[in-house]
């Protein structure tokens, strides 16, 4: 099966799903419409503008902030690695499991940490990982993937869940949601208080503090952050702020664009492992700061401000194409337009060439983005790249025969006589396709395309060109002369 | 001072499947009395291979157009992508080349949409047309958020004798027409109208008004399949006169 099938495949069960559907559209209507209006009310309309031009900012000095950060966290007895790609990465997290003789993970919600596959590694070494967000646990029990960054198990209805946990956590079939999720909490409570490693994410870090901030809505990366004796932390690089003063003004966006919350219910800072006489904290605190492929994206001026999103999610919540599909359809953790873009970025950009080519460019992420990325004109710029292949991204022409197309199309279109000529021509030879409604006959535009769901009109009898030589421009350029004529005895 | 000469951009989808509703423009000018030309050289802006990615194609296409239409004193056309197209792809696809970038940026600057320019640049808002209807306005991409105009087609049509214009929810969501990706992911393409066409159904209106051909052939060919009451109509063909409900 080829990728492209596969993206219809899944895109296809997406919209056939109804208790996705149903999910999405009460999703979209809440989440995404009211980002919109959070934009609309900020007391300070131009936050959203000042806090990109931070980010852009931030990212040309990215080298030296990761540096201050690390000095930070090393002061204070932490560790830091800089892992180039997500083996390395990977590579360090184990050994670090393996020297600590770690049994038992919990996790807190990382992307990143499904981007390079973590879980997959330490478990084929026998160690056993626990999610603990409630939504990454369902999908985890579930043997399911993320369909939403914000919301993973949002193709889940509670009628499904309330089965899954009778299955899996052997308790009698509820569907009420404060059942569930105390039954969640106490399985998951014998989790965090055995675990011997702390997995998590890292929403921002900030250089001048020497900090990493994780916000959540749960408590759980408090518990897995503290109780076992091991904190490890994956960051994308480019999750860095400068100063706590940044920090606070994409904390305040990142919330209010993922969950239209002022602040979420917690927001812990970290920065390195128990010290005497503090309460708690881990005895061994590490920093992984995974590139995998991000550089490439910073060195490209195209690119780089996709290096400025804060993986809110507000994008998904707005876009049509995301709305109908489903996240599944992204074939990565990232999905809806931040996925479109990011995903052939960092995993092949002819890998993932429907990515690149499945939205309308509607501009509604662009719209509800916190940091104004302007995802359509990234998309626009990736299939620049597959129509003529990019040997600096390692991109081959997608599509000869659609090359071709455009190809014919420019001759076509250079020359007016032309391009009247083929309209006359096509006019003549779709007459016999025309059906008793006066559309093209379905039968002859095929199942694919167009006509499979939708009729085509004829080209028109009088194309406007034709009623303007005919009737519509007679007489006007004499009229403008004359106009013309009086307009300079005037002057 | 004397109106200004409008020279008719009239996108490719418009010349060869909806004429009339170029031709409505035509007659709206001429009641107005604002002297018209149409360039006869004029083939397609060049949008579809800008957005396929085949920049080297809409280049030349645009170079076409630049040099057809600069010496227009403005440019009107009845159709917001196709102006957005010119006015904010035109100066990126020559953003290496100084001398071209100048040019795009001037015939930009007076490109605008029709409805733009009735209300922004003419300032008239009544063109004394009639309409009996219940209409709903479908917010086309470009032209709401490239282009940033949402309120005067709306202006426009508020001031149509006898029409009743209802909001529908979600006006400026996508109809899914989105240019080549209609054919090439049909099946969300045709999700996405229906989605569309729900959102009609429920405002009660029995006609959508919009200001782009690709949605309105979208949304058109998509109820003429189902077998859906829904009459679908571009902005001058009510602003002229000439449809009826």
């Amino acid at each position: 099966m080829t990728r492209s099938s596969s993206y219809l495949e899944a895109a296809r069960a997406g919209m056939a799903n109804a208790c996705l559907q149903k999910s999405l559209r009460n999703l979209q209507a809440r989440y995404g419409q009211g980002a919109l209006a959070a934009w609309r009310a900020l007391p300070d309309p131009d936050l959203r503008r000042r806090v990109k031009a931070r980010r852009m900012q931030t990212l040309a000095h990215l080298d030296r902030l990761l540096a201050l950060l690390a000095e930070g966290i090393e002061s204070r007895g932490g560790r830091v690695f800089f892992a180039a790609t997500a083996a390395e990465a990977n590579r360090y997290v184990l050994d670090l499991a393996r020297k600590h003789g770690v049994q038992r993970v919990v996790k807190g919600k990382s992307m990143l940490s499904a981007e390079i596959g973590i879980d997959a590694v330490l478990a084929a070494d026998g160690i056993e990982v626990v999610e603990t967000d409630l939504g990454e646990f369902i999908v985890q029990i579930a043997a399911s993937s993320a369909s939403h960054i914000i919301a993973p198990c949002i193709h889940m209805d509670r009628q499904q869940i309330g089965r899954l946990f009778a299955g899996r956590l052997g308790i009698p079939y509820s569907d009420d949601p404060p059942t569930l999720t105390r039954a969640a909490r106490q399985a998951l409570r014998h989790k965090l208080l055995t675990a011997d490693m702390g997995l998590t994410g890292c929403n921002l870090a900030i250089a001048e503090t020497g900090q990493i901030s994780l916000v959540s809505n749960e408590g759980n990366i408090r518990m897995a952050t503290t109780l076992p004796k091991l904190h490890v932390a994956l960051m994308g690089m480019e999750r860095i702020c400068a100063t706590l003063d940044d920090h606070r003004d994409l904390l305040q966006l990142l919330t209010q664009g993922a969950a239209l919350q002022k602040l979420s219910t917690y927001v812990s800072f970290l920065g390195g492992p128990r010290h005497p006489g503090d309460p708690d904290g881990p005895a061994a605190f590490h920093l992984v700061i995974v590139d995998n492929g991000r550089s490439r994206i910073l060195a490209d001026p195209e690119f780089r401000e996709v290096l400025a999103c804060i993986r809110c999610g507000a994008c998904l919540n707005i876009c049509p194409v995301y709305g109908r599909i489903g996240g599944h359809a992204y074939h990565s953790p990232y999905s809806g337009p931040i996925g479109a873009v990011v995903t052939p970025l960092l995993h092949g950009i002819n890998r993932h060439a429907d990515l690149c080519r499945g939205e309308t460019l509607c501009g509604a992420c662009r719209e509800v983005c916190p940091v104004d990325n302007d995802l359509p004109r990234m998309l626009a710029a990736l299939r620049h790249k597959l129509a003529y292949g990019d040997p600096g991204w390692q991109v081959r022409p997608h599509n000869r025969r659609e090359a071709l197309g455009f190809k014919l199309w420019r001759w076509l279109i250079g020359n007016n006589r032309r391009y009247e000529v083929v309209f006359r021509i096509l006019r003549a030879l779709q007459r016999p396709f025309v059906g008793p409604q006066g559309m093209i006959d379905p039968r002859a535009g095929g199942q694919d395309g167009w006509t499979g769901g939708r009729d085509l009109p004829p080209l028109a009898a009088a194309s406007f060109r034709e009623r303007w030589r005919t009737t519509l421009g007679k007489g006007r350029s004499r009229r403008e002369a004359e106009r013309r004529q009086e307009q300079d005895h005037a002057a | 001072m004397p109106p200004q000469t409008v020279t008719l951009f009239i996108q490719c989808l418009v010349d060869a499947l909806l004429p009339e509703a170029g031709e409505a423009m035509v007659r709206v000018f001429d009641r107005l009395g604002i002297p018209l030309l149409y360039p006869h050289g004029q083939t397609c802006c060049g949008q579809p291979a800008w957005n396929s990615g085949f920049r080297r194609e809409a280049a030349g296409a645009a170079r076409r157009f630049i040099d057809l239409f600069e010496g227009a004193e403005a440019i009107v056309c009845p159709s917001g992508s196709c102006v957005a197209m010119v006015r904010h792809h035109y100066p990126e696809l020559f953003r290496d080349d100084p001398a071209m970038h100048r040019r795009a940026l001037a015939v930009a600057r007076k490109t605008f949409e029709f409805s733009e320019y009735l209300v922004d640049v003419l300032g008239i808002a009544d063109l004394g047309a009639v309409f009996p209807a219940t209409v709903t306005y479908h917010d086309s991409c470009h032209l709401a958020r490239t282009l940033g105009i949402r309120e005067q087609p709306r202006r426009l049509l508020r001031h149509v004798r006898e029409v009743r214009l209802v909001e529908m929810s979600n006006s400026d969501t996508c109809c899914g027409f989105g240019g080549a990706f209609s054919v090439n992911y049909p099946d969300i393409s045709l999700a996405l109208v229906d989605d569309k066409i729900d959102h009609i159904l429920r405002s009660g209106a029995k006609v959508v008004v919009g200001c782009d051909a690709g949605c309105l052939l979208q949304i058109r060919g998509r109820v003429a399949r189902r077998g859906i009451d829904i009459q679908t109509l571009h902005l001058a063909q009510v602003l002229a006169g000439e449809a009826t409900p």
